[in-house]
C-alpha cells in the first residue's frame, strides 16, 4: 500500500515537469494508411517528382517499389529519371557542397526520415511554407521557423501568408491564409501531401508490413507452444508439493 | 551396452561430461518452492545467447566506419535477407537485457540472496551488471546516428572530468579529441568481442558460485539443513533437470511473446528502445538540443545531474554516479537481518526497500528529461534515498523486527 501511494504522488508529480519543458507545437494528425496501396503509389510519384531533385533516399532502391504493386517496367518508365537500372539506390545528382551553398545546408537524405521526424511533423511541415520576403529564398515555415528549403510544391498549393494573433507580448503565426491560388484546391493538395507522408512513412522500413504479419504468426505458433508447454510442466510437477 | 552407452562411457574416461551434466542439471538441487521471480536467472542468460548470436549475424553486414556505418544498418534493414529482423531481435534484446537483469537483481534484494554464503554470487552479479553496462554503451555508438555520437560524447566527456588526467583520460578513450571514427573501431572492437568474453566468463562463474553453494529461495531459508539420511539429497529440493527446465521453458515462451510484441509492432517501443534522433546520422557540429541516454541507464544519470558542480568541476557528479553501483558491491556485509526473505522481515526493511524501488523508478523517469530547477530537487532527494537504502541498511536491519523463520520451506 505504501509502495502504492508512493508511487502515484510521484506518477502525478512528474507531468508537471514534462509539460514545462516542451515547448507546445501544434502538429496536425497525418492520414498514414499503409494498407492503402493507391495512396502509395501516388506518394511515390510525387517523391519522385518533387523531393528527389534535391534530396536524395540512398538506402532506397527503386526496384523496392515493387512492394507497392509497381511493376519492373512501370518503375523503368515512370519513375526512373536519376538512374539507369531499377537496382540502383535512389541518389541525387545535385552535389553536396551545392545544396549547402544554395540552401544554406545540404538537404537531408531521406530515407528514414519519418523515422526520425515522424509522420505528423512532416504532413504539417509540408503544409506549413507561407510567403516571407525576409528569407532568401522567399518563403518561411511554420514548424521550421528559417528553414533553408524552399517551397518545392508552390505552384500546386499556391502562395500561402501567415495571419497573427497577439499571445502575451509575442505575436505568433494563428493560420495560413491562401492569397494566391494553386493548380489545386486546398483540400487536394492536403490529400497530395498525405499521401507523400504515407510514402515517406513506408520508405522509412520498407519490411513494416511483413513484420506486422509474421508477427501474427510468431505469436499464434508460441500460443500453442504455451498450452503445450504449460501441461507438459503440469505433468512434470504432479509428484511435487 | 548399448552403441550410446559405449559412446558415453568412451567421452567420460576422456572428459567429465555425465559428471558435468549431474551436478549442473539432472543432480543439481533447487529448492522446490522457487516462484515467478526465479524465472528472470536463465531468461537472462536466455537473453545473452540471443544477443550473441544475432550479433555475429550483424556483424558480416555491418560497417565500422564512420562514413558507412550508418549506411550500413539501414543496408541491413532493407537489402540483407532477414535483417531486419536481426537487427530488431539485436536492438529490442539489449533493452530486454535490462529488464530481466533489474528484475533478476530486485529477486536478490527481496530474498536475500546476496547474503551469506552467497556473497561472492552476487559480487559477480554486480561485475556482470557493470560490464552489461559498459557492452551496452559501447554498442550505442555503432549504428552512428546523433543520438550514438552525443550520447557517447557526454560519457567519455564524464572521464575529462577526473582531476589532473581527466583531459588526457578521455583523448585516450576516444583515440581522437573527439568521437570520431578511431573512438567507433575501438568500440567496435571492444563491442564485438572483448566484453562479450567477460561476460560469458562472468556469467560462468556466477553459475559455479551459485552451484556451489546451492540455490536460494522465497523463505530465504538453507534447505541443505534438512538432507535425506541415507541419499544426502536436500528433503526440499528438486533435480533442476527436468523439474525446474520444463518450467523454464513455460517462462521462456511467456517471456518470447513479449518480446516478439515488442519486436514485430512496436521495435522503437515508443522512442524508448530505439530514439527517433538516432535515425539521423551523427553529425559533430549539429548538438541535438536535449540528449539523454537510452532507459536503463537514466537513474544513473539522473544521480549525476543531481549533484551540483562544485570549485567548477562536475567531478563530483560523476564521482556519486560511481558510487551509486559501487555501493551494491558492499550489500552483503551492510545487511545485518537475522532473516534473509522478505517475508520474515519487518515493516522498516519493507518500507527502505519500497523507497528504494520508487527512487530508482523515480530517477529513471528524472533521467530522461532535459534538467530543470524542479526536476534537479526531485532528483537530489531521490538520490538521497538512494543512497540511504544502503548506508542505513546496517542500522535498520539490525533494529527491524523479524518473524520467526520457518525449519522447511512453504509452499
Amino acid at each position: 500500500m505504501k509502495r502504492l501511494k508512493n508511487f502515484l504522488f510521484l506518477l502525478a508529480a512528474v507531468p508537471v515537469l514534462a509539460f514545462a519543458s516542451e515547448a507546445s507545437l501544434h502538429l496536425d494528425k497525418a492520414p498514414v494508411n499503409l494498407a492503402d496501396q493507391d495512396s502509395l503509389q501516388r506518394g511515390a510519384r510525387m517523391f519522385v517528382n518533387y523531393c528527389l531533385n534535391c534530396h536524395s533516399a540512398g538506402s532506397m532502391r527503386y526496384s523496392r517499389l515493387q512492394d507497392l504493386g509497381l511493376t519492373e517496367d512501370q518503375i523503368k518508365d515512370n519513375l526512373l529519371f536519376a538512374a539507369e537500372k531499377p537496382g540502383e539506390p535512389m541518389k541525387v545528382g545535385m552535389a553536396k557542397t551545392d545544396g549547402k551553398a544554395w540552401f544554406g545546408a545540404t538537404p537531408p537524405d531521406l530515407s528514414v526520415i519519418s523515422r526520425s521526424r515522424g509522420a505528423d511533423w512532416l504532413y504539417t511541415y509540408l503544409r506549413g511554407f507561407y510567403r516571407d520576403d525576409t528569407r532568401a529564398t522567399g518563403w518561411n515555415n511554420t514548424v521550421f521557423d528559417k528553414v533553408g528549403m524552399p517551397h518545392v510544391m508552390w505552384s500546386l498549393q499556391g502562395e500561402m501568408a501567415p495571419r497573427y494573433k497577439k499571445e502575451g507580448e509575442h505575436e505568433v503565426i494563428e493560420r495560413l491564409e491562401l492569397v494566391k491560388p494553386g493548380s489545386v484546391t486546398l483540400a487536394e493538395y492536403d490529400a497530395m501531401v498525405g499521401d507523400l507522408v504515407n510514402y515517406l512513412v513506408w520508405m522509412g522500413e520498407p519490411a513494416q508490413l511483413q513484420r506486422k504479419q509474421l508477427g501474427l504468426i510468431v505469436l499464434a505458433f508460441l500460443a500453442v507452444f504455451f498450452v503445450v508447454a504449460y501441461y507438459l510442466k503440469k505433468e512434470y510437477w504432479k509428484d511435487i508439493h | 551396452m548399448s552403441a550410446l552407452q559405449k559412446m558415453m562411457g568412451w567421452v567420460d574416461d576422456r572428459f567429465p561430461l555425465t559428471a558435468t551434466y549431474k551436478a549442473h542439471l539432472s543432480e543439481y538441487y533447487a529448492p522446490r518452492n522457487f516462484n515467478f521471480w526465479y524465472f528472470f536467472g536463465s531468461l537472462a542468460l536466455l537473453v545473452l545467447v540471443l544477443q550473441i548470436v544475432t550479433g555475429i549475424f550483424l556483424t558480416m553486414n555491418y560497417k565500422p566506419d564512420s562514413e558507412l556505418a550508418f549506411a550500413s544498418v539501414e543496408y541491413i534493414m532493407r537489402d540483407v535477407e532477414w535483417g531486419w529482423l536481426i537487427r530488431y531481435m539485436h536492438s529490442t534484446g539489449a533493452s530486454m537485457f535490462f529488464v530481466v537483469v533489474y528484475l533478476h537483481m530486485f529477486r536478490g534484494l527481496m530474498y536475500g540472496s546476496y547474503r551469506k554464503p552467497r556473497e561472492l554470487i552476487w559480487i559477480f552479479g554486480v561485475l556482470i551488471y557493470l560490464a552489461l553496462m559498459a557492452e551496452a554503451f559501447l554498442g550505442y555508438l555503432l549504428p552512428w546516428g546523433q543520438m550514438s555520437f552525443w550520447g557517447a560524447q557526454v560519457i567519455v566527456n564524464l572521464f575529462a572530468a577526473v582531476p589532473f588526467i581527466g583531459e588526457d583520460l578521455s583523448i585516450w578513450i576516444r583515440g581522437d579529441y573527439v568521437i570520431s571514427d578511431a573512438t567507433l573501431n575501438r568500440f567496435f572492437a571492444f563491442h564485438v568481442i572483448a566484453l562479450p568474453l567477460v561476460l560469458i566468463a562472468l556469467v560462468a562463474v556466477h553459475l559455479v558460485a551459485l552451484h556451489e553453494v546451492g540455490s536460494n529461495n522465497p523463505d530465504g531459508i538453507e534447505i541443505k539443513k534438512h538432507k535425506d539420511p541415507v541419499t544426502h539429497i536436500p528433503l526440499d529440493g528438486i533435480p533442476f533437470h527436468p523439474y525446474y527446465t520444463v518450467k523454464d521453458i513455460v517462462g521462456v515462451i511467456v517471456f518470447l511473446m513479449v518480446f516478439s510484441a515488442i519486436l514485430f509492432f512496436a521495435p522503437e517501443m515508443g522512442g524508448y528502445f530505439l530514439e527517433a534522433n538516432n535515425f539521423v546520422p551523427a553529425d559533430p557540429l549539429k548538438t541535438p538540443q536535449h540528449i539523454a541516454p537510452l532507459w536503463y541507464f537514466t537513474p544513473f544519470y539522473a544521480i549525476l545531474r543531481a549533484v551540483p558542480p562544485m570549485f567548477g568541476s562536475q567531478f563530483p557528479g560523476v564521482v556519486a554516479m560511481g558510487l551509486s553501483i559501487v555501493v551494491m558491491f558492499f550489500l552483503p556485509w551492510l545487511d545485518r537481518s537475522k532473516v534473509k526473505s522478505i517475508r520474515y522481515r519487518g515493516p522498516i526493511y519493507k518500507i527502505m526497500l519500497a523507497l528504494f524501488i520508487v527512487s530508482f523508478i523515480g530517477l529513471g523517469y528524472l533521467g530522461l528529461l532535459p534538467s530543470t530547477p524542479v526536476a534537479t530537487i526531485f532528483a537530489q532527494v531521490l538520490s538521497v534515498i538512494y543512497f540511504l537504502f544502503f548506508l542505513l541498511m546496517p542500522w535498520y536491519t539490525s533494529i527491524d523486527k523479524t518473524k520467526p523463520e520457518p525449519e522447511r520451506v512453504t509452499g
